[in-house]
């Protein structure tokens, strides 16, 4: 028998820690095939966020640097200065990079820094137990908003593709999603394009994907690629949003 | 080599770029601003980077990741920007990764002020952030030595792995004296650890998370023990006049420029009393308070805030002599006559003690 597919060289061969039915793992690998495909794994930097993807650095088979909650960025900053030739990466998710960590994400973005950002995005805070984030929908149930997210006492949704569009310096600004097959496949080849303006020096590249979170949606893995389909979809189109040439 | 007059903070600046730093992250705070204001003029002359955070916590986190990546990195602030660079100095502290931290300090809590204080020396020995943490603090008296312990701070840093903290005020930080700049140093430090890219090796993870409670108690073991080392290598401080001295003055930074006019003071009147001056805050030294304080019969010790150092004072010498504290905040500078009444009144306390 014939083995279709390997285990890329930029994972290591550790078992994910993944919930089932979450999305991490297919982001992870995603990231690991391009990182493979443009053969920098011996020349990149990871960064590892605070959050589920906390323990990204015993998956990626590359030098890893764990930052604190939500600086991620700010860490990749200074990686980045001190070797600029090397491909620097940040994984972070939305209680990381849309609350604790937004000025971190938009100094880097308003700065240009050459670095490259995934940004995971469940509407959720998935590793303490599903509380709020920004990113959580209105009307969406959280331990933190039991009754729903109400506009009028924890605001609205925080857009952060969008809000960092309106800067002058990122090159590469795109949301994709990795609930169907075809997605999967899309969302693999935007993750590239954000590596790809990075080692093209082209500037700050960012994809957001969204993600699933069954266990704090209290959904099964099934429902809850329905529920990103039908539900965030909507409030966070996919599509490019910034090009690198276009500003 | 020839003296030339400099201001504080840019004495250190040039001392750091000397020392071999070419990276600076850090946010504007009075009364440091010399020190990044010089190496935005002079780190890109040597090829370096200086780049201005949009906040402390942020610019801490630079120099966590330049650190990461194995270079020499530096960052200063002052007190309120030191209370939200903590965050990053445990994370620092925990990876072991090697920087130099300046902290000119003024009055606090809160906002306070922006004239010179020694309010943050528990924030800077006693750890600050989270966590069982120490950081090598060295604490100058003059430009010269914010020179010297500059490029010291940033040896000590490479040499144990470890973040070191430059404890200076505002008045050190702006004051003009001669100084003599050493020669640029050119060191290579082998760091096999730093996460540059894993080509040729097995791959680097700079981490403090342990899940495992066995294996954060062996880190915290190892450092311990690394602590331990630093304690027995690493104490320094400065003797004037403590070899027969009744009683011994301790202060450290500017308090000790005081306290030494005013031991001149006491001298010129027939009165046996020395100085002994910390120039390492952590470790405490310790070893060498014992000792200049041999002879003595009392101690007192003068710093800018409301008695924080007095407490190692008396750690160290175990109520073995009686301690006395006279402090200042709030900017204002002990008077050298109230420090020598201070002193006058302790020495007749002690004849009356001695007599009943």
């Amino acid at each position: 028998m014939s083995l279709a597919l390997n285990l890329p060289e930029a994972l290591t061969d550790k078992a994910f820690h993944y919930c089932p039915g979450c999305t991490h793992g297919i982001v992870h690998r995603l990231v690991a095939e391009v990182i493979d495909e443009l053969g920098i794994r011996e020349n990149t930097v990871g960064i590892a966020s605070v959050g589920c993807s906390v323990l990204a650095y015993n998956y990626f088979n590359l030098d890893v640097v764990q930052a604190a909650h939500g600086r991620a960025p700010a860490v990749a900053t200074g990686v980045k200065r001190v070797l600029p030739e090397q491909v620097v990466f940040t994984y972070q998710g939305d209680g990381d990079l849309a609350s604790i960590g937004t000025a971190e994400i938009v100094h880097a973005a308003a700065r240009g820094e050459k670095i490259t950002v995934i940004f995971v995005n469940n509407s959720c805070y998935g590793m303490t137990g599903g509380q709020l984030a920004p990113t959580t929908l209105l009307g969406q149930k959280t331990t933190t908003s039991p009754l729903g997210r109400r506009e009028n006492i924890d605001g609205y949704p925080l857009n952060i593709i969008e809000m960092l569009a309106t800067l002058r310096a990122p090159a590469f600004l795109a949301r994709t999603s990795v609930h169907k097959p075809s997605m999967v496949v899309r969302a693999k080849k935007v993750i590239r394009k954000a590596f790809e303006t990075q080692i093209n020096n082209e500037g700050f590249a960012m994809v957001e994907i969204l993600s699933t979170c069954p266990v704090n949606w209290g959904l099964t893995p099934i429902q809850a690629l329905k529920w990103l389909e039908e539900k965030m979809i909507p409030i966070y189109p996919l599509g490019e949003f910034k090009l690198p040439g276009r500003s | 080599m020839s003296k030339v007059l400099m201001k504080g903070n840019e004495a250190l600046a040039e001392a750091a770029i000397r020392a071999g730093c070419r990276y600076f992250f850090g946010y504007p705070i009075t009364p440091q601003n010399e020190i990044p204001e010089y190496l935005a003029r002079r780190l890109p002359e040597h090829g370096g980077v200086f780049l201005q955070a949009e906040s402390e916590v942020a610019a801490i986190n630079m120099v966590y990741g330049a650190a990461a990546a194995g270079a020499r990195v530096l960052t200063s602030s002052s007190g309120p920007g030191i209370s939200l660079k903590q965050e990053g100095i445990s994370f620092l502290a925990a990876t072991e990764l090697p920087c130099v931290i300046v902290n000119m300090m003024r009055g606090g809590p809160g906002l306070g002020g922006i004239q010179a204080a020694q309010g943050d020396y528990f924030q800077a020995t006693k750890g600050g952030g989270h966590g069982d943490y120490r950081l090598i603090v060295l604490a100058p008296n003059s430009v010269q030595e914010l020179v010297n312990l500059t490029l010291l701070a940033f040896d000590l840093a490479d040499h144990y792995r470890n973040p070191a903290m430059i404890l200076g005020d505002g008045i050190l930080g702006q004051m003009m004296e001669p100084v003599i700049l050493p020669p640029p140093v050119n060191i290579q430090v082998d760091k096999p650890w730093a996460a540059t890219g894993c080509k040729g090796r097995n791959r680097n993870i700079v981490n403090s998370l342990y899940l495992d409670p066995q294996e954060l108690a062996e880190l915290n073991d190892r450092l311990q023990e690394k602590y331990n080392r630093i304690k027995a290598n690493e104490q320094r401080y400065d003797n004037y006049l403590t070899t027969d001295a009744e009683l011994v003055v301790v202060a450290f930074g500017t308090a000790a420029r005081i306290a030494r006019q005013v031991v001149d003071d006491c001298r010129l009147r027939g009165m046996k009393v020395g100085l002994f001056r910390p120039v390492t805050l952590w470790p405490y030294p310790e070893k060498g308070l014992i000792e200049a304080t041999g002879q003595a019969k009392r101690v007192l010790t003068l710093e800018l805030n409301t008695g924080q150092m007095v407490e190692d004072v008396r750690l160290s010498l175990r109520d073995r002599i009686p301690v006395d504290f006279l402090g200042c905040t709030g900017g204002i500078l002990p008077k050298a006559k109230d420090v020598y009444n201070k002193i006058e009144s302790l020495i007749a306390q002690k004849t009356l003690f001695a007599c009943g």
